[in-house]
């Protein structure tokens, strides 16, 4: 199997007209999916023996955690290709990936909150779990930030590329805090083979988990538009692409 | 259909927390729209001052 197919991503008109075609289909799978996820997690999952319905904030809760540490992931990767193979495409999809890694953030810690509450009697604590979540959040704001801060852009992928790759050290330690230190969160739930959780409280959540990928591909593919556009200013492709 | 908006007496933990992500979707698509269409607007511009 040939690999040139791959080469095509580095190219800015062929990745804006990929982006153009493929957005809406990723959106109206992804908002069909969060539909009948929620459906199925709202109303046909039986109640928690234990937490009674407050469980069900994990159908929101945990596609929200998982998006924010693969969309840093993402950004690093993205980011890493960018500097050692100098593709500007990268640089412009580590960009489109931070502003919606960040609020994902901010609805994963918003909503451990708000399940915290009920559980563990508290909204926050300096929880390893929690603490490394919040560090992440800052990473995105870092990043953001870094790019802002420098007008010249080559300098500023380079810069804010070096961050994210030094900052995905914190994905595996988000994942793995609540087996390496005590924490009140709870250990990770196995949703496959010998599942945690009853089949009818799993596919809903398994659902979501995908809804929530699609809906952060179409968003991504829109926020790398509006990058591609801002780069390429002096391209000739534009011309094409805007008529 | 109370008893299913009353969830178990959690209502005020877990709709909120739908209702944060919700927003956070919605806010994620208006933001990228925008952005991507003040983009093409400068995109225009720019080939129309160059033109």
């Amino acid at each position: 199997m040939s690999w040139v197919w791959f080469h095509r991503f580095g190219s800015p008109p062929w990745v804006y007209g990929f982006a153009r075609r493929w957005a809406p289909w990723f959106g109206g799978v992804a908002a069909i999916a969060m539909l009948v996820g929620l459906y199925g997690g709202l109303v046909l999952a039986p109640p928690d023996y234990q937490q009674k319905d407050a469980y069900r904030i994990v159908y929101v809760h945990a596609p929200s955690a998982l998006l924010s540490l693969m969309i840093y992931t993402t950004m690093a990767i993205a980011a890493a290709v960018g500097l050692i193979w100098r593709i500007k495409v990268a640089h412009a999809a580590a960009a489109a990936c931070a502003p919606i890694g960040a609020w994902f953030t901010v609805a994963t810690l918003g909503t451990g909150m708000l399940w915290g509450k009920p559980m563990w009697g508290t909204y926050w604590a300096w929880d390893p779990r929690l603490t490394s979540e919040l560090v992440l959040l800052f990473l995105y704001f870092g990043y953001m930030g870094l790019r802002a801060a420098i007008e010249d852009p080559q300098k500023a992928d380079k810069a804010s590329a070096v961050l994210a790759i030094v900052g995905v050290v914190n994905v595996p330690i988000i994942k793995y805090s609540v087996t390496w230190w005590n924490s009140l969160h709870q250990p990770p739930t196995r949703l496959i083979g010998e599942a945690d959780m009853a089949g009818n409280m799993v596919w809903p959540l398994i659902t979501m988990f995908g809804a929530f990928g699609l809906y952060f591909a179409a968003v991504f593919l829109v926020r790398l538009r509006a990058e591609l556009l801002r780069r390429e200013r002096n391209a000739s492709w534009i011309r094409e692409v805007l008529t | 259909m109370s008893e299913f908006f009353a969830m178990s007496g959690y209502a005020r933990y877990l709709w909120p927390s739908f209702g944060l992500v919700l927003g956070v979707i919605v806010l994620n698509v208006v933001l990228a729209w925008t952005s991507l269409e003040r983009a093409q607007v400068q995109a225009r511009r720019r080939l129309e001052m160059r033109s």
